[in-house]
């Protein structure tokens, strides 16, 4: 950027005619107005509905004021959905973070037959989420036929029914599974820019393997990691086909998240003035997290 | 590099391993895919089995398989193809006219996508409907292209920055204005950086499900819809539901390992310097 300034700041010669900047305006025009209206026109139809008394069976909308609010934050369930969301971006960050840096750095090495080994590590990132999370709740969790049941019982365990006692920790290790290519991914974009020369001479100078990673490796990370931290935090306040899939939001509320609370409350029961309400406070809680943690994060971009 | 030969055989095990158990349930999808209802319950798992492709005959007449994937294909290149169409020009601007409000400009955009979709949902389908847009790929397409427009510009951006200025200076020196020097300059330089921001997109628009399912249906439907029509196994029929996720996975899964070293080449986000 500093580059680009000190360009245009060139003096230029008198030959040449001073054309200062370009138009900018015009250039930007196209993405800045599709976005403005992509953010805008929904944002205030869902800002006008969440005022209204709006039933798509029963038609004619009402004004019922902050009626639609006032059943919202009433309702008992909502501070534990709430927590559910931040449970189902914090936890499945950790893992993915963690497990990406581990693995950036296994597979930034050389063994035999890596190129193969890293197509197969990457595999889940292509598969989508209906798809992902049928097969992990047919063909592997479920409690009578699914492949951990057999496993468990020939152990002689009792198998586990993960999605009627650990729903959570069941979606979690889904997502995770899902995204831990990601992190890969970008980690390992990352490390091919390592300085294999300062890594080689901490080495001389009698590093270990731990040292020269925790002193090297993970600072020169620490960018790409915010990047995975900020996109990821992106996509997984928004999961939703993994419930839909999986768990329904259930037992209770217990695997319900924000987006998934909108679609059972109000879209289910075609309420169109309850699901713009929850919107509008999903998009109220979505920009406090960005506030927190992704202006923080956006510093180091 | 390595000296040490045992280094090398953990690392070879351990590499391995991980990219087994990840790789795992794919495997195993793919397996129950070709097997029989029967075999797919079996217990203990069969790995050895008479393949049969019934399932997939049974699959395509159930849904329509082949225009969901044109669908998917033509969404995916549809949206990703305008996407960057629209986000270079823009890129372009802020990596090499920045002011002082292009980072404002920069994380406004990626704040609107925490926008959660199901919260702008039902706008969105009542707006589809009075343009009569409900079910048809424009609509797809609009919808895809916007949700990725704010990292195609932040991808792109981060690419062109990487462009000496000087470069570009010299293509304005001899006459060359912006559209010009994106187009013989800028694209030319960044083509990794481009291919790799074109190829997430596409990956990302093959996947994209909320939309597909709410306001899609049969005419422009992609293949995550199809898979969704299966999500709900009245009865038991893992085999089917296999073969049906190995469909719509597998094109998808095949694209991304040919490409996937242009993929990663690009990956940096600007993160890395």
């Amino acid at each position: 950027m500093e580059n680009a300034t000190a360009m245009s700041s060139l003096p230029t010669g008198s030959w040449f005619k001073p054309t200062r900047t370009v138009r900018a305006w015009p250039l930007m025009a196209p993405a800045v107005g599709l976005l403005l209206i992509w953010a805008i026109v929904p944002l205030a139809l869902t800002l006008w509905y969440s005022f209204q008394g709006y039933n798509l069976l029963s038609p004619p909308a009402t004004f019922v004021g902050l009626e639609n609010y006032y059943f919202l934050l009433t309702d008992p369930d909502l501070p534990r959905v709430v927590w559910n969301t931040l449970v189902l971006v914090l936890v499945p960050l950790v893992v993915t973070v963690t497990a990406g840096v581990l693995l950036a750095v296994l597979y930034d090495g050389p063994f035999f037959g890596r190129g193969i080994a890293r197509l197969l590590v990457i595999a889940p990132f292509f598969v989508m989420p209906t798809v992902s999370a049928l097969i992990w709740k047919n063909l592997l969790m479920h409690p009578v036929y699914g492949l951990f049941a057999w496993l468990s019982r020939s152990f002689g365990m009792q198998p586990i029914d993960w999605f009627t006692n650990h729903p959570m920790t069941a979606i979690i290790i889904i997502i995770s599974w899902q995204w831990i290519p990601f992190a890969t991914l970008i980690l390992l974009t990352a490390m091919q820019s390592l300085d294999r020369e300062q890594l080689e001479a901490a080495r001389m100078d009698g590093a270990g393997a731990t040292t020269s990673f925790i002193f090297i490796t993970l600072p020169h990370l620490a960018r790409p990691v915010a990047v995975v931290v900020m996109l990821e935090t992106i996509f997984f306040l928004a999961i939703y086909a993994e419930i839909l899939v999986t768990t329904v939001g259930g037992p209770g509320v217990i695997t319900t998240n924000i987006p998934f609370y909108i679609y059972s409350r109000g879209l289910l029961g075609y309420d169109v003035g309850v699901a713009s309400a929850g919107g509008i406070f999903a998009i109220i809680v979505a920009n406090i997290v960005a506030f927190f943690f992704v202006r923080a994060i956006a510093r180091q971009l | 590099m390595v000296k040490n030969k045992r280094a090398l055989v953990i690392r070879t095990v351990l590499g391995w391993l991980i990219a087994f158990i990840m790789a795992f349930p794919v495997f195993w999808m793919t397996l129950a895919a070709f097997k029989t209802e029967m075999d797919a319950y079996a217990s203990p798992p069969l790995l050895v089995f008479t393949p049969t492709l019934e399932n997939f005959a049974e699959m395509n007449q159930r849904v329509d398989y082949v225009r969901h994937a044109w669908n998917s294909v033509l969404v995916a290149l549809g949206s990703t193809f305008l996407g960057i169409l629209i986000a270079a020009p823009a890129a372009y601007v802020m990596a090499f006219h920045p002011t002082k409000r292009t980072r404002s400009i920069m994380l406004w955009m990626l704040s609107t996508k925490f926008m959660p979709a199901v919260g702008v949902l039902v706008p969105m389908y009542l707006m589809l409907v009075w343009l009569d847009l409900l079910d048809t790929r424009t609509a797809l397409i609009t919808i895809t292209l916007l949700s990725n427009l704010p990292l195609v510009v932040w991808m792109l951006y981060s690419y062109f920055k990487e462009v000496p200025a000087e470069i570009l200076e010299a293509g304005r020196m001899d006459g060359a204005g912006p559209l010009k020097q994106l187009r013989y300059l800028l694209v030319p330089l960044a083509t990794p950086g481009i291919s790799s921001t074109a190829l997430l997109c596409i990956i990302l628009s093959w996947n994209e499900s909320f939309w597909c399912i709410n306001v899609t249906a049969v005419d422009s439907g992609t293949l995550a819809l199809a898979i969704a029509s299966f999500s709900n196994p009245e009865g038991y029929f893992w085999a089917k539901l296999s073969a049906a996720s190995l469909a719509s996975v597998a094109p998808i899964l095949i694209f991304g390992w040919v490409t996937q070293r242009q993929l990663v080449r690009g990956l940096t986000f600007g993160a890395v310097k």
